[in-house]
């Protein structure tokens, strides 16, 4: 069996920064693993601007972005394998992939990292009544026929879920000659940016039914009409709240999930977003291998996906040079959040390290207050928290540096 | 007083511009140039794609250089539309230069081999 002494799982945003980072950092055996045909993931099919404000304090499309990393991995040699789908991992690194030239291959390596993004969630997770007819699509596959391919799913469309995605799409496709009905949102919130909302549906007037779900499809062959209904508290629909829509496309823009079944083969222990449980190096609570980006935790900027992927890229090059067990604290947090990245820190603290999560409701005016054994690290006013934006918190390492007991997130509202 | 939310960045700060034009509610100074190019001079990025004639099933990202005027958006669609490029191209290849006399080209954002 050939070895390495880093593999890489997905050769996307995160992916790549892992690898770029590592190198750099003196690892020199890499090894990429990318399913598709190009380097770069979703990257490619997003088209629109805003991407790397942060990494590059200019605003590109999606696929500039990649090809800016794309161009920092060849300019370094490291090596990467297209159509080449990893099938298999098992806890002692050994991975299976498979390709059209070599067939069926397993390699051990030194280090793994996922890098596997995530998916979308699709018609099938959630329970919408009436027909099954065509023409019912997840936003992300109908991005990827029109951005990648060139072809317009629909002409009448309603898009179900205020996901960034659903809500690019609703202006695209608009842009290409579809008329978009309306966006349905169950929540009384978007879960969308609202710079989204703003450019995406109000420049073009589309409506915005939040607390409002579809409650039925009408269509024998293909989608005829669309019911929406305002729901209540309990997201049940209120009769006589009906609005009839008649179109072609339903879009689904309804969440995203990471993509993690590798790790799930593997018992790899699994947090509240769906990702796997990590350290603050990104190391899994495995051995050796180490995740970062959507397959993490679903972000809303791929900016702090890079970032994330150099932290892991970091974390697995001091691994390969400097074994040592080291314990660990855990990361908890009060009932307005719905998650923290990492789960646990590993002590002694030698790093500064990122707190990552999201509230569970909009929250304004707030102080973000870090603390152990009663002991304040951090203090962070927010004038803005919402659900649909990740927040991230520095703390400094030598504030951590006798850290011994767990670490405690609350957020503490002002009157 | 008008209200809206900043599309600058995806920081989307909310802001609010009184009579005289005074903004408030900006993190940064291009929320400011924002609001009030937004009153008076409203510009948007265009972003779509165009026909690549020598691959199959494929077409190439393309974005305008500059903001341009709001109210155009839809002409600069149809522009591209009746446009195609050959591959090889590249991030940055012109594909409408100066398009209807505004200062500001279609480019090429993907590179194809």
């Amino acid at each position: 069996m050939k070895e390495r002494q880093l593999v890489i799982i997905g050769g996307g945003s995160g992916g790549m920064a892992a690898a770029i980072k590592a190198y750099d950092e003196g690892i020199k055996d890499i090894l990429i693993l990318e399913k598709d045909g190009c380097l770069g993931g979703i990257l490619n099919q997003c088209i629109h601007n805003g991407f790397g404000l942060t990494e590059f304090k200019e605003e590109l499309s999606g696929p500039e972005y990649l090809s800016r990393f794309e161009d920092e991995v060849k300019k370094r040699g490291i090596e990467f394998k297209l159509h080449s789908l990893v099938t298999n991992i098992t806890r002692d690194k050994v991975v299976t992939y498979t390709n059209k030239e070599e067939g069926v291959v397993e390699i051990k390596a030194q280090a793994i990292i996922m890098a596997t993004g995530c998916y979308e969630r699709n018609a099938g997770a959630i329970q919408i009544p009436g027909d099954r007819p065509k023409g019912v699509i997840t936003a992300g596959t109908a991005q990827k026929y029109l951005n990648i391919h060139g072809y317009l799913v629909g002409k009448r469309v309603v898009i179900l879920g205020s996901g960034d995605i659903g809500l690019i799409m609703a202006r695209r496709m608009t842009l290409e000659g579809a008329k978009v009905l309306c966006v349905s949102e169950i929540m009384p919130y978007s879960n969308g940016l609202q710079r989204n909302i703003s450019q995406c549906l109000n420049d073009f007037n589309i409506p915005l039914y939040l607390s409002h779900s579809v409650s039925k499809i009408v269509g024998k062959e293909k989608v005829e009409k669309v019911v929406i209904s305002k729901v209540d508290d309990h997201f049940k629909f209120i009769p006589g709240t009906e609005m009839e829509f008649e179109c072609d496309t339903l879009l689904l823009s309804i969440g995203l999930i990471p993509y993690i079944s590798l790790l799930e083969n593997i018992n790899c222990p699994i947090s509240s977003t769906k990702g796997a449980m990590v350290y603050d190096n990104m190391e899994t609570f495995i051995d050796g291998i180490f995740a970062c980006g959507n397959c993490l935790h679903v972000h809303d900027v791929v900016d702090f996906v890079s970032e994330e992927g150099r932290n892991a890229g970091h974390g697995a090059a001091l691994y390969l040079k400097e074994k040592e067990a080291t314990s660990s604290i855990d990361v908890k947090y009060d009932k307005l959040l719905s998650y923290v990245v990492p789960q646990k820190v590993r002590i002694p603290v030698k790093e500064d390290v990122t707190l990552k999560f999201r509230v569970r409701r909009e929250i304004r005016n707030a102080n973000v207050i870090v603390k152990s054994k009663d002991q304040v690290l951090s203090q962070t006013f927010k004038m803005v928290m919402i659900p649909s934006e990740m927040v991230m918190i520095k703390l400094n390492k030598d504030k951590l540096a006798n850290l011994d007991d767990e670490l405690y997130v609350e957020i503490v509202e002002k009157k | 007083m008008k209200e809206m939310t900043c599309i600058v960045c995806p920081r989307g700060c909310r802001l609010k511009v009184d009579d005289e034009m005074n903004v408030t509610g900006n993190f940064c100074p291009r929320g400011k140039n924002y609001a009030i190019s937004e009153l008076t001079h409203p510009v948007r990025m265009v972003t779509s794609t165009v026909r690549v004639s020598n691959r199959d099933n494929m077409v190439a990202s393309v974005k305008t250089s500059e903001a341009i005027d709001k109210d155009k958006v839809f002409m600069v669609i149809e522009a591209i539309n009746k446009m195609s490029v050959s591959a090889p191209c590249h991030v940055g290849d012109i594909l409408i230069k100066n398009i209807f006399d505004t200062n500001v080209d279609i480019v090429i954002t993907k590179n194809i081999e």
